[in-house]
This record gives C-alpha cells, structure tokens and sequence, in this order.
C-alpha cells in the first residue's frame, strides 16, 4: 500500500507510471489553485454544478407555474429577484435555468470536440491529399461567422434547443480539428510511433489508442475557453426564439420575454443577463488558468 | 580622475524563494581605458553593463554604495538627465545587431534619431552626419545603406551599423555587450578592429562584456573576472598568465592553443570553487 | 580584408534578394487567391446545403398545397429540382453570382435588392462602432502594456473578460433601460425619431452623412443620438478584443532588445514607447483590427434586433421569424461574403505593408 504524500507525489524519480501520472496532476492542481482568478472560475463552475444537480430542492418556487395574482413585482425578500410577466418566479427560473445552459454547453463539448479530434488527428496522421481535403474543408467554416451560420442551420432544422446544440456544434468543431492536427503533427514522425506501428498496429488502433490521448490536454483547455462563447451562442439563439422553446426557464428566451418590459420592469430582462454573465465568466477565468498551467507557452500576459 | 567608479553594486530580482542577487557587491573604477570583463553566462556581467546605464528595469532592483560617471551620481541622476547622458556621452552595443536593430524603420533613420534626440541639427546636416559616421565604420556605399532596413544587411554590417550608431556623437563611455558572438568567425576580427581603432582615435572608455577570454585579452587593457555574480580576479590584460584564482586558471587551462599535444581539453573542476 | 568585405556583399546582395523575395510573394498572392475563391465556394455550399434540408418544400411555397401532382411536377421541374444536386449546386453558384438570391416570400421582392436597401444602416453603425474600438482601445492597449501592473492595466484586463462573457444582446437592454428609459441621454430604439424620417435625400444611405450634406442639424442630432448607443456598444466588444491585443503586442515589443537600443539612444519614453514599440505592431494590429471589425458585423445581428435598427442583421432575424428562407439565406451569404471578405482583405494587407514579408 502506497502511502498518498506530499513528498511520494512530488518525487522527481517516480518509481510507478501511476506515481508519475498521479504527481504531474498533483503539481497541476497546485499550480492552478496559487491562481486565485483561476479558483473563482472553478468555484463559478463548481456552483454551477451544485446548483442544477439540486434544482428542485434549491428553488422556492416552481419553474413554470403561473401565478398571474403575482404578475411583475419588483425584487422582494419573498422574490429575490422579482416575478415575470406570469408570475413566475424569477430566482427560482434562474436555478432551473442553470440545468439547460449546462446541458447544451455539455452536449455542444461531447460532439464537437470528439468530431474535432477525430477531424484533425486523422489528418496530421496521414498527411498528403487526406489532410489536404479534411483542412481545407476545416479552413471553410472556420472562416464562417459563426454566430450567423448557427442561425442559418436553426433556421432550416426548425428552433428547439436539440438543433440549436447541433447548430452550435457545427461551427465550434473546426477549432479542435485545427488544435489537433498540430499537435498530431509534432509527435507524427516520433520513434514511439513507428515503434507502435511496426508491432503491427492498425492506423485505427494507433490513433485512437496512441495520438487522441496526446491531444487531449490541450483540446480541453481549448473546449473550456470556449464554454463562454458556446453558453452566449445558445443564449443568442434562445434570445432569438431559435432555441428552448417556453416555457422552458432559458436564460435567453427569458431576457427575451422580459424585453417587452425593460423600460418598466428592468428585473424581468436583467436578471437572467446575470446568470449568463456569472457562468460565461466562471469558464474563462478558468479556462485562463487551465491553459497557464498545460500550457505554459501561451501564458496570458 | 577616473571616469567611473563604481562601489558594492549589487543588482536583484524577485523569484519563486526571496530575491535573487545576480551582482553581488562589485567595486571596480575605469578611466579612459579599455576594460575587459569577461564571465559565463549567469556570471553577472551583463547586468553589470546595463546597471551603468541604468536599464535594469522593474522588479529588477539596483543599489550601490556610490556609482558615478564623470562626477555624475548615475544613482541619483533624474530621469531626464540620464536620457542626456545615454546615447551622447555613454552608450551601449548589443549582441545581436538581427535583434538590436529596429526591423521596420530605415538604418539611416535610426541613426539619425540620435542626432535628434542630443542636438539641434537640421534634417540636411543630421543626414550628413549619419553618412559620416557609416563610413567611419568603412562602409563604403553609405548612401545606399542609409535606405535599407536591417534585414536587409547582413550580421557584420549590422554590428558596424550598431557601432555607427552608438558613436555617433563620440561618447565617453562605450560599453560593448558580446559584440562579436552573434557575428560569423569570419568577420569578428573586422567589427573588433574597427571598434578599437574608434576608441583610440576618440580617447573614449570602453567596456568589453564578453565570455571570451582570448578576444577580450587581445583587445582590453586590464580585464575582469567574474563568476557568480562576483569579481574574483583583476588584472592587467598581459598578466593574466598569473592569474590567481582557481577559477581563472581553470578557463586558462581549458583553451586550446595551436601547438600543444594535449589528447583532452581539461574542463572545470566546479567543486573547489564552492557555492555552485 | 577589403577581398573579405567583397565576397560577403556579393553574397547577400540585397537588390538580388528583393527580387526573390517579391517573385515568392507573387506566387503566394496567387495561392491567397485560390483560397479565397475556396472559402467563397465553401460559403455557397453551406448556404446551399442549408437550403436544402429545409423542411419547407419550396414547390408548395410556391404551388400551394392543394395543387394537383402534374401541377406539382412541371413547377419542380420548371424550377430545377429534379436535376442532380451537383448540377442545381452549379446553377445556384451561376445564379449568385448575376446577383440574384430569390425573391423574399413575405414582400415578393428580390431578396438583393432589399439587402442593398437595408446594407447601409448595417454598415453605419458598425463602422461608427470599429472606430470607437481602435480610437480607445489601441491607446488603451498602450498604456496598460507600458504601465503594467497599474490601474488601466487592471481595467484592460476587466474589460477583455467581460468582452468575452456579456450578452450582447443584453447589454443592448440594459443600455436602453438606463441610458434611454432612465437617463433620457440618447434617443430609443430606430435609426432617427419618427418625425424626422425621410426629411433628407438619401444620398449615401448612411443617415449622419446625409444629414450633414444636407447641412439639416436637426436629423444629424437625431440620428446621432440614435445611432451612439447601439455604436458604443458594438464598439465596447472590438475595444475589448484590440486593447487585449494590442497589450500583448506591445508586451512582447517591449521586451526587445531594439526597445533597449532605443533606451540606449537616449530617446524620450514617449518615443520608445510610439514609435520603436508601437510602430512595428502597426502591422499586426491591422489583421486584429480587420477581424474585430468582421466579429462586430456578426454582432451587430443581435444589437440590431434589440434596438430595432433597419440594417442587414434585423432584416436576417426578422426573416428567421418569418420563415423566409430565400432572404435567410441572401443575408447569411452577404454577411458571410464580407466577413470573409474582411478577413482575407486584411490579412492581404498585412503581407503588402510589412517590409519583412516583402
């Protein structure tokens, strides 16, 4: 039985793939947490968690229910931060809310990003016309606006927030795709490699074996960075009514229903804006750290 | 009177653990002579050179007992009148004249802003001057390179063009920072000549920074040692065979000469000299 | 000796090495501009793939439901969609480009001509917006790189965060609240109050030039006090990104050692900092500034509907309600074309102004 100390983890000659492995992040979790903007972030995105893994518990009143006796009241120690045009709470629409935005930020991560690496590793892995074809196509949509080819794509599947995910998802995978290929590139041609290829190893099998897990490092710290413009992407949508459709408690649609009442009822549009603010924040904060740490080439200045 | 005199300077920057002393109390004074400090990389005499001209910037931190240049308190000097100083009576070259030189503004150009910045000359008269002074350091087609832009020239030309500019207005106090070793082997012994031959026709003081031994015995007068941040050993450049300090003896005995026999090149016995 | 300094010059005779240098140059041009022409393509597949999966059948649009199937047919036919894709892929392209992008369901008027009419309102705000970004935030960046650490560093550093996290959309609303409901410092939603509409000759389209050529002062101040918040905060977001960079740039500038030499020279701060430091990223800067002003396009589709300003982007989101897929789909290809446009224009600069890529 292994003894878990500070100084086993710090070892500079690791005795075990595991000690090293576990050492490296052990110097990685420390590194990040002397950045105290980096420790925000991961609080936000911690609470972020907490807060749509206990919803129901957390919020006072229902999500949708109207309650039309209620309609509009300014923030209250009853209402923290005042009604909707129904009555609706708007804290307790906010907590809910926190579910959807995690969600299409989670499902917009899981397909791009795989789609991405998959993209980029099989093009910085077999060169030549392959990688010439998947690049330029990459090169394509990367040079789209993004935002208004997401539009474009909800406008033709029809609004929900499954196409908006999907919509969001095909303009965010070319980035990973692009990260990928140059970190495929670095290690193509390495001796470890060649030496996996001559035991016979498919291409597949050194792919998805060998170089994806290379890659992963630094396509999460490209995929957190990204979380922030994913979750005003979706908003922007739902802002649009290309999104979650109501009564569902979208952080975007919300301000869009409460954009009829801004002049007068400014909580109604203002609070969720918050939210969204709050969360988009949490990500880059730690996004920022995550990359000094992996990454310290491209420190921020 | 001396030119410089310089008393416990000390130069620090903040790391990880405390502050890093990377000049650790030198003295040494200069006249109108030509000084040779000669180090490793990491010995301090980089530091020291930009310490004079006050170039250490935040956090490096700089104190000295007394630092004075020509009676001036280079400690104490305002800011103002230190930008008087640099440039018309001290200067400084650098390495590499690829990284020394602004890449997108003219070589003329650049020269002349010396002129512009210390006197009162007119555009016509400030282009003769820097016509002049690139054929001081035997250029021989100025016109032509007064248009080009540094990338444009090679590394040799570059160092006399950096020289051009830093004696321009003939200061008194040189301080050359590794002229030669970004240059090819080919031309170091040109730039080194023509950089000797302006110090001796103008009587300035020159302080040559360099790891080579050979080059800087050659062409200083009296020469420091330094290692780890100290001076441990000062001399005149032709005593330097008696040289006292195991560290000086051990550099002396690592360089190869043309008639010896030796089968292996001693290297440096790192554990007598302590603190390393 | 004097043979040394001859064999050397020759060696790197600068005259022959331009000439080399601008051949490769022109090579790559022709390179840049098969890329160009990609990107183009690529555009057009999109939008043509888009247009395809749409559910909506454009025979019914046009047939109506209850049309008999020979009806339905010769329509299909007449319109193309019974070719191949490729072949319909080609005739779009060619359609395109004699700049014919359908015609707009709800008004039954050709979807190019109204994005001309509504183009200028776009292109007013957001150039009004991308000089508010360089004339604030290229200074800015200055100075928080020359004064690391200090107070307009912090601020700098704040306000790239919050370009990345705030809403657009809702920094448009809580703008209008404060600064049109609240405050009464500038005029509400629209490009000029009501009244004032059509009193000067559109000559430009772009309504603060029209009015001053008309010297009418009155529609001038309307219209300003219209166009300055949602300017601003277009503006707000390319100040956020160019003073980020800028900062980094500079950063980077003045840990040189030819900053050194500068100090060396004797020369002023003011110097060192403008003209050895910032001239060198003059360059760089204008890819930024090129790419934040495409970024801002993009943007301007959300500013624009929530202060209902009649530009290109408030014509896209008002089509996407309506379903109109022929004007969804033009304005998603002009806005395209010219943020790909912007792109690639500036970029094309960056290789003409730098004496190093010459």
């Amino acid at each position: 039985m292994m003894q878990l100390s500070h100084a086993w983890l710090v070892d500079e000659n690791p005795e075990t793939r595991f000690q090293a492995g576990a050492g490296q992040t052990y110097r990685m979790v420390r590194a990040l947490l002397r950045n105290p903007l980096a420790v925000v972030g991961l609080v936000i995105i911690i609470g972020l968690l907490v807060v749509a893994a206990f919803a129901p518990v957390l919020a006072p009143y229902s999500p949708i229910e109207s309650n039309l006796g209620a309609r509009l009241l300014a923030p209250s120690a009853d209402h923290w931060m005042g009604t909707d045009e129904l009555g609706r709470d708007i804290f307790s629409r906010i907590i809910h809310g926190a579910r959807i935005t995690l969600m299409i930020v989670l499902l917009v991560a899981v397909i791009s990003a795989p789609v991405g690496l998959l993209v980029g590793t099989v093009a910085g892995y077999f060169g030549g016309w392959v990688d010439r074809v998947l690049m330029g196509l990459t090169d394509v949509f990367l040079s789209m606006p993004k935002l208004i080819l997401a539009l474009a794509f909800v406008a033709a599947l029809g609004p929900g927030i499954e196409n908006a995910v999907i919509a969001i998802a095909i303009t965010t995978w070319p980035v990973y795709a692009r990260i990928a290929r140059a970190e495929t590139l670095t290690f193509r041609n390495a001796e470890f490699i060649s030496a996996i290829q001559m035991q016979g190893a498919s291409h597949t099998r050194v792919i998805f074996k060998h170089i994806m897990p290379l890659c992963l490092s630094s396509t999460i710290v490209r995929v957190t960075l990204d979380m922030a413009g994913i979750i005003l992407t979706a908003a922007g949508l739902g802002f649009l009514g290309l999104g979650a459709q109501p009564p569902l408690p979208e952080w975007g649609a919300m301000i869009s229903s409460g954009r009829a009442f801004i002049l007068d009822q400014w909580w109604v549009a203002t609070m969720p804006g918050f939210a969204i603010v709050i969360v988009s924040l949490g990500f880059c904060l730690f996004g920022d750290g995550l990359r000094d740490v992996l990454d310290p080439r491209n420190r921020t200045r | 009177m001396s030119l410089l005199t310089i008393e416990n300077l000390r130069v620090s920057f903040p790391g990880e653990q405390g502050a890093v002393e990377v000049v650790k109390g030198i003295s040494f004074e200069l006249g109108r002579e030509r000084l040779g400090i000669v180090g490793e990389s990491g010995s301090g005499k980089s530091m020291t050179g930009r310490s004079i001209l006050r170039l250490i910037d935040k956090p490096g931190s700089v104190t000295a007992d007394r630092m004075e240049f020509d009676g001036l308190d280079l400690m104490t000097l305002s800011n103002r009148r230190m930008r008087a100083l640099r440039g018309a009576r001290m200067s400084m070259v650098m390495q590499d004249p690829k990284f020394s030189l602004n890449p997108v503004m003219r070589i003329g150009d650049q020269i002349a802003e010396v002129l512009s910045f210390h006197s009162k000359l007119n555009a016509r008269e400030r282009r003769k001057r820097v016509l002049e002074s690139l054929e001081a350091v035997r250029i021989t087609d100025p016109e032509r390179v007064y248009k080009l832009y540094p990338h444009e020239v090679s590394g040799g030309m570059g160092q006399r063009i950096m020289i051009a500019m830093m004696v321009i207005l003939e200061p008194d106090l040189m301080i050359a920072d590794e002229p030669t070793s970004a240059l090819d082997v080919s031309v170091q012994a040109q730039v080194l000549d023509i950089m000797d031959d302006l110090v001796t026709r103008t009587g300035m003081g020159l302080i040559i920074i360099s790891h080579d031994l050979n080059m800087v015995a050659r062409y200083c007068d009296r020469i420091l040692v330094m290692f780890n941040g100290e001076i441990v050993e000062s001399c005149q450049a032709s005593e330097l065979a008696n040289a006292q300090h195991p560290y000086t003896q051990g550099l002396l005995a690592s360089m190869p000469t043309l008639d010896e026999h030796r089968d292996r090149l001693p290297v440096l016995d790192r554990t007598q000299l302590g603190g390393v | 000796m004097k043979s040394l300094v001859l064999t050397n010059a020759a060696a790197d005779d600068p005259w022959k090495r331009r000439r080399q240098q601008s051949l490769r140059w022109l090579y790559s041009l022709g390179g840049f501009a098969a890329t160009i022409a990609m990107t183009f393509l690529g555009l057009l597949a999109i939008t043509f793939v888009i247009g395809r999966v749409v559910p909506i059948d454009p025979v019914l649009a046009v047939v109506g439901d209850r049309a008999p199937q020979d009806v339905y047919d010769a329509v299909r036919a007449e319109m193309g969609l019974d070719n191949p894709l490729i072949v319909q892929f080609i005739q779009y392209v060619g359609s395109v480009i004699s700049g014919d992008l359908g015609m707009a369901v709800t008004s039954q008027r050709p979807v190019a001509e109204e994005l001309a009419r509504v183009f200028p309102a776009t292109l007013e705000m957001a150039t009004l917006g991308i000089l508010i970004g360089v004339l604030v935030g290229v200074p800015a960046g200055v100075l928080a790189a020359a004064r690391q650490g200090s107070w307009i560093d912090q601020v700098i550093r704040v306000l790239g965060l919050a370009g990345y996290a705030i809403p657009a959309f809702w920094l448009g609303l809580v703008g209008l609240a404060l600064f049109y409901a609240n405050l009464r410092w500038v005029g509400g939603p629209g490009r000029i109050d009501i009244f004032m509409e059509g009193i000067v000759p559109s000559r430009t389209g772009l309504l603060l030039i029209d009015s001053m050529l008309s010297g009418d002062w009155a529609v001038f101040r309307s219209a300003w006090s219209h166009i300055i918040l949602p300017a601003t905060i277009l503006g707000f977001f390319s100040l956020a990104y160019i003073a980020r960079m800028t900062r980094s740039f500079m950063l980077e500038q003045l840990s040189q050692e030819y900053v050194i030499t500068a100090r060396v020279k004797g020369a002023p701060e003011r110097v060192v900092i403008w003209r050895h430091a910032f001239r060198p990223i003059r360059i760089q800067l204008v890819t930024v500034i090129g790419l934040s002003f495409a970024q801002l396009l993009e943007g301007s589709v959300m500013i624009e509907t929530v202060f209902s300003w009649p530009g290109i982007g408030n014509y896209l989101t008002n089509a996407l309600l309506n379903a109109d897929m022929n004007s969804v789909l033009g304005a998603t290809l002009v806005i395209g074309a010219v943020f790909i446009g912007v792109n690639k224009v500036s970029d094309l600069l960056y290789r003409i102004l730098d004496p190093r890529a010459r």
